[in-house]
């Protein structure tokens, strides 16, 4: 049996906007059902009460001064731009506010 | 039955709103970069591969953005705790990573509250610190709307910009309620220096979350969210609306929608945006290139030290200082108008309370302040009775506008005190010229009172007081 | 011959940094097209900062303490005005408008960037198969895959192209290279290599470190390039240590832990070369026993759910708007779901949805939670053991080079390789692959080195006594 079924596949090829095929969704479906299996060990473990790792090195409270450092030339920023206008970036119609 | 929508049967209703306003921290630079916080610059001028995302770039945060959020968070009563930065995952052009860097589940200020001056308290749930998104024009549809738009622009010299998003109890009753909410929160913003919290210049934003619920009843509603208030007057005219359409749906038997509204402002009413029917899946985790942030406590004390006097505060010394409840009126406007210690140092100078309050209130709103000297001078002579209400008024504006001492600018203007045989004259000969009025006056037309007391001012070149003219009519009357 | 060297050789005046230069130039014409260890060779450039390290030497100034010596790049680092594509087709031509950190430091110490070199797409991969612009071969045999995922780096310095190469490590992607093209490739602590200016797989398992052909080089590049960045708040405050007498240390009385459970199921010829690894580090004078961390086999599981859940997101970014490549499309959503199919490779494809599944609503706790609470059992583990030893000592990986196109056909399969090498990015601690003779094929085996955070005096010091031994 599956882990991971098509829709599975499809729903999150389209939270991180990848267009996929009808055959890529098969194939990743499968691809992605391993990997998943093989981590069932990782949900079989047994964690209770073990806090989580987020960062390898413990630092905390790094901060920088509020100063002016120079920014980049603009014509640079836009120079790497696909398409750009007026100055700005510009990109195909946007068809809903920001979720 | 339903209502229409003009009317609205709150009788049977209340409404429930909470509020998330999004400030702006007065800093120099962007949260995590270098790079101007500035309003206004040419267009993608203010960018660096931080706060541009590029490839590579990592974020490192800005100590005085820390500082203001402390300081919003302890002007709030808010607890200030160890913090986390984690990620908000969603695609948007304006969005420089596709991911927003907030606080989540571990948020910087926590469990504060707002005091209003009307003595009403909104509870604060929360104030996180997170970076602002670059900002889109929509070009081709009508008015830069996004409906109907052929593409957009976008500029990220707003990207990174240090926000605190402030986050209320659902613990607002009414829209006057929640103007006030808003002006309080201003006015504490720019008291510490936090922020400049303007509305139209987007260093303040505002959105709502509205339900309805019958008096009474403990359970909340269903909510929508409104999005696009750009002013105060905004915010109190869409929730009018918002109330008065989900009272319609509710008396109809029919259900609100959990969803995302928009106020437009031209047409005076909400539209549906998006149903929330199903909430985003940001994916949220902890920022790994971002470590915890846990202010000491003595950055903590400091802090606190330095924070200014708020206006709820001096609201109370005010008030005390002047003999009347916190929740006065002219209260609350003379501390907005930042003229409270101007009256405190005129009542400490022989001045009456109430009386400079009022003449603050409604004389000096909205112009420079005199200096408190003379300012208590000239409310001791109105209070000993030798300026009327109307000169001591006309002396204030002299005083405000070119200055100089208030018992020579009472004289210049011919303001002495008129001796009280020569007001019961000109009362007595105003009586005797207008027989028929005298008549009516004597009969029960009390409105008439105000005939006379004219003819008395018209008589003496204004220089009457009217209160005594009035006293002196109700005499005659008995006599 | 090696950097600590030919930087000698320069600094003295011995020889101009421009011939050493061109020597490797004429390698890199010889064999590069066989190879295919570079995206962009950069072959004006390096002779233009030849000639600047030269003048330097000639007007009496410090030319640095990697003067002349040439240095390849994993195509992961920024390099400014320099093509930097991740060996992807979405960042294909973009130039980054500024150096990494570590490019800079290399720059200020007088080493001379040769070029860029290939990579698995996005850092992602053990063999540089999943690169946009074809693999790069094993310089020992050129039917076999180098490792991954900075194969481009280790052949580099395998062959001879440069005497200095820059990789980046995630889940193994220095050692495991280096362990198959027989060089020297070193993880540091984490924090200790700044991170800006390297394009994030998975912000909290990379780390930067070096190739080289002995262990004495590896020590001086990890010296140039470590220390405090404050452009990067994951980077270490302490002020980086010289490593430079470390190497002539010995292991006197060091305790080290053969690590049982990654010794078991790597190839018999792996197994005997650890096994004389840890002989000869017994007859230098270290106590080598066995060693039991038996979480060690659950960091795959972990890995791939941590790495893929960060990765997703760092590769949001990649999304045809403000760089790169765009594929136009009716309306954005469009245009963003056409360009990352366009751009994105098979493998990163996988990765991305992977970890973005990790992250989704009603799977969060049950993978991204689990696996950083399973990262805090498998730092407990090695913390316990470094109670009873200085350092432990593993396989870098279960076999020698495979052939192309070997393992391509099964994810899991090349996922199972780096078994040996994910648990020292999910603690952070340092480990170096040092060679170790040779497989019954004739192909290069490397063995492990690990230590504690920041121990890497520690590591170098027993690195260097292996190197000696096969003298």
């Amino acid at each position: 049996m599956a882990l991971i079924s098509r829709e599975d596949v499809a729903h999150v090829a389209r939270l991180a906007r990848l267009d996929v095929t009808g055959d890529e969704l098969d194939r990743f479906a499968e691809q992605l059902g391993a990997v998943l299996e093989h981590a069932a060990d990782l949900a079989a473990l047994d964690t209770g009460g073990v806090p989580p790792t987020a960062h390898p090195y413990p630092l905390a409270n790094v901060l920088r001064d509020d100063v002016v450092r120079p920014s980049l030339d603009r014509d640079e920023v836009l120079a790497m731009a696909p398409a750009a206008e007026d100055g700005r970036f510009r990109v195909p119609r946007i068809l809903g506010e920001a979720p | 039955m339903t209502a229409g929508v003009g009317a609205v049967t709150t009788t049977d209703w209340e409404m429930v709103v909470g509020l998330e306003v999004h400030c702006e921290l007065a800093t120099a630079t962007k949260l995590f970069c270098g790079c101007r916080n500035a309003f206004g610059d040419e267009p993608n001028t203010n960018v660096c591969p931080v706060c541009l995302g590029l490839p590579g770039s990592l974020p490192v945060l800005n100590r005085h953005a820390v500082e203001l959020a402390m300081r919003v968070g302890l002007a709030l009563h808010c607890r200030v705790e160890p913090s986390l930065f984690h990620r908000k995952n969603y695609f948007y052009p304006d969005m420089p990573k596709d991911y927003q860097v907030s606080q989540y589940d571990q948020p910087l200020n926590v469990g504060g509250w707002l005091d209003l001056p009307d003595g009403s308290r909104v509870g604060v749930t929360r104030a996180h610190m997170e970076e602002d998104t670059g900002k889109t024009t929509h070009v081709g549809g009508g008015g830069g709307r996004i409906h109907g738009a052929d593409h957009s622009l976008v500029d990220y010299n707003r990207a990174g910009v240090p926000l605190v998003e402030i986050v209320s109890e659902p613990d607002i009753r009414s829209a006057d309620q929640a103007k006030a909410y808003v002006n309080e929160l201003r006015a504490i913003l720019v008291a510490i220096g936090a922020s400049d919290a303007r509305m139209e210049e987007g260093s303040l934003r505002i959105d709502a979350n509205v339900s309805m619920r019958r008096s009474g009843a403990e359970a909340f509603g269903t909510r929508a969210e409104i999005k696009n208030l750009n002013s105060v007057r905004s915010l109190g005219r869409a929730l009018d609306y918002e109330v008065r359409r989900q009272v319609e749906r509710l008396e109809a038997g029919e259900a609100i929608v959990q969803e995302t509204r928009h106020w437009n402002e031209d047409e005076g009413r909400t539209s549906s945006m998006r149903s929330k029917e199903e909430a985003y899946d940001y994916r949220y985790f902890p920022e790994p290139d971002l470590v915890p942030l846990a202010p000491s406590d003595e950055w903590l004390a400091e802090v606190w030290a330095a924070l200014p006097v708020l206006p709820a505060d001096r609201r109370v010394a005010l008030a005390e200082a002047a003999g009347v409840p916190p929740n006065d009126p002219a209260v609350g406007t003379v501390v907005h108008q930042r003229l409270d210690d101007l009256v405190v140092a005129a009542i400490e100078a022989g001045a009456e309370g109430r009386l400079a309050l009022n003449r603050a209130a409604n004389e000096l709103a909205h112009r420079a302040a005199p200096d408190p000297r003379s300012f208590a001078k000239v409310l001791r002579m109105e209070g000993d009775g030798r300026l009327t209400a109307t000169q001591a008024k006309a002396v204030l504006a002299e005083l405000v506008s070119s200055g100089g001492d208030p018992e020579d600018i009472a004289r210049a203007k011919g303001f002495e005190a008129l001796e009280g045989d020569v007001v019961a004259a000109a009362v007595d000969a105003a009586i005797a010229g207008h027989p028929g009025e005298w008549e009516r006056y004597a009969g029960g037309e009390a409105k008439l009172a105000g005939f006379f007391v004219g003819k008395v001012m018209a008589a003496t070149s204004g220089k009457a007081d009217g209160k005594a003219v009035t006293a002196l009519l109700r005499e005659r009357l008995s006599g | 011959m090696g950097a600590v060297d030919l930087a000698r050789q320069v600094r003295t005046g011995a020889r101009t940094a421009r011939d050493v230069v061109e020597e490797h130039l004429a390698a890199i014409d010889d064999r590069e097209s066989d190879l295919h260890a570079f995206n962009l060779v950069l072959a004006e450039e390096a002779r233009a900062a030849a000639d600047e390290v030269d003048r330097r030497v000639a007007a009496g100034d410090d030319p640095g303490p990697l003067a002349g010596v040439p240095v390849a790049l994993k195509d992961n680092f920024c390099t400014r005005g320099i093509p930097t594509t991740c060996s992807s087709r979405i960042l294909e031509g973009w130039r980054p408008p500024y150096d990494a950190t570590v490019v800079t430091r290399l720059r200020e110490a007088g080493a001379v960037v040769v070029g860029k070199t290939n990579m698995d797409e996005f850092a992602m991969g053990s063999s540089t198969e999943n690169s946009a612009f074809g693999p790069t071969r094993n310089p020992h045999d050129p039917t076999r895959v180098p490792g991954g995922s900075s194969g481009g780096s280790a052949a580099a310095v395998a062959a001879g192209f440069a005497a200095l190469a820059l990789g980046s490590d995630t889940g193994g992607s220095i050692r495991q290279p280096a362990a198959l093209c027989g060089v020297v490739g070193v993880k540091p602590t984490y924090g200790v290599v700044s991170r800006y200016g390297l394009v994030a797989f998975a912000s909290s398992l990379d780390q930067i470190g070096p190739f080289a052909t002995d262990v004495a080089d590896a020590a001086l590049a990890l010296e140039v390039i470590a220390g405090h960045d404050r452009a990067d708040s994951t980077s270490i405050p302490h002020a980086s240590p010289s490593f430079a007498d470390v190497v002539l240390q010995g292991v006197d009385g060091l305790r080290i832990g053969v690590i049982r459970e990654l010794v078991e199921g790597v190839d018999p010829d792996v197994g005997t070369r650890l096994a004389e690894a840890a002989g000869a580090l017994e007859a230098a004078g270290a106590k080598v026993d066995e060693a039991s961390v038996p979480t060690t086999t659950l960091g795959l599981s972990a890995y791939y759910v941590l790495a893929t859940a960060e990765a997703s997101s760092n590769l949001a970014r990649y999304d045809g708007v403000r760089y790169g490549l765009r594929v136009d499309g009716d309306d954005i959503t469009a245009m963003y779901g056409a360009t990352r199919a366009a751009g994105f490779g098979a493998e990163v494809k996988r990765r991305i949805m992977l970890g973005t599944y990790a992250l989704s609503a009603g799977y969060y706790d049950a993978y991204y939670g689990q696996a950083q609470r399973a990262r805090t059992l498998i730092l407990r583990d090695f913390e316990a053991a470094y109670a009873s030893y200085d350092l432990l000592l593993a396989p870098t990986t279960p076999t020698t080079a495979f052939e192309l196109g070997a393992k391509t056909a099964d994810p899991l399969t090349m996922y199972l390789s780096d078994v040996c090498t994910i648990p020292s990015n999910l603690t952070g601690h340092p480990a170096i692959s040092v060679p170790y003779g040779r497989g019954d094929d004739g192909l290069p085996i490397g063995v492990q080195l690990l230590a504690p955070a920041l121990g890497e005096s520690t590591m170098f010091r027993a690195a260097a006594a292996l190197e000696r031994s096969l003298r």
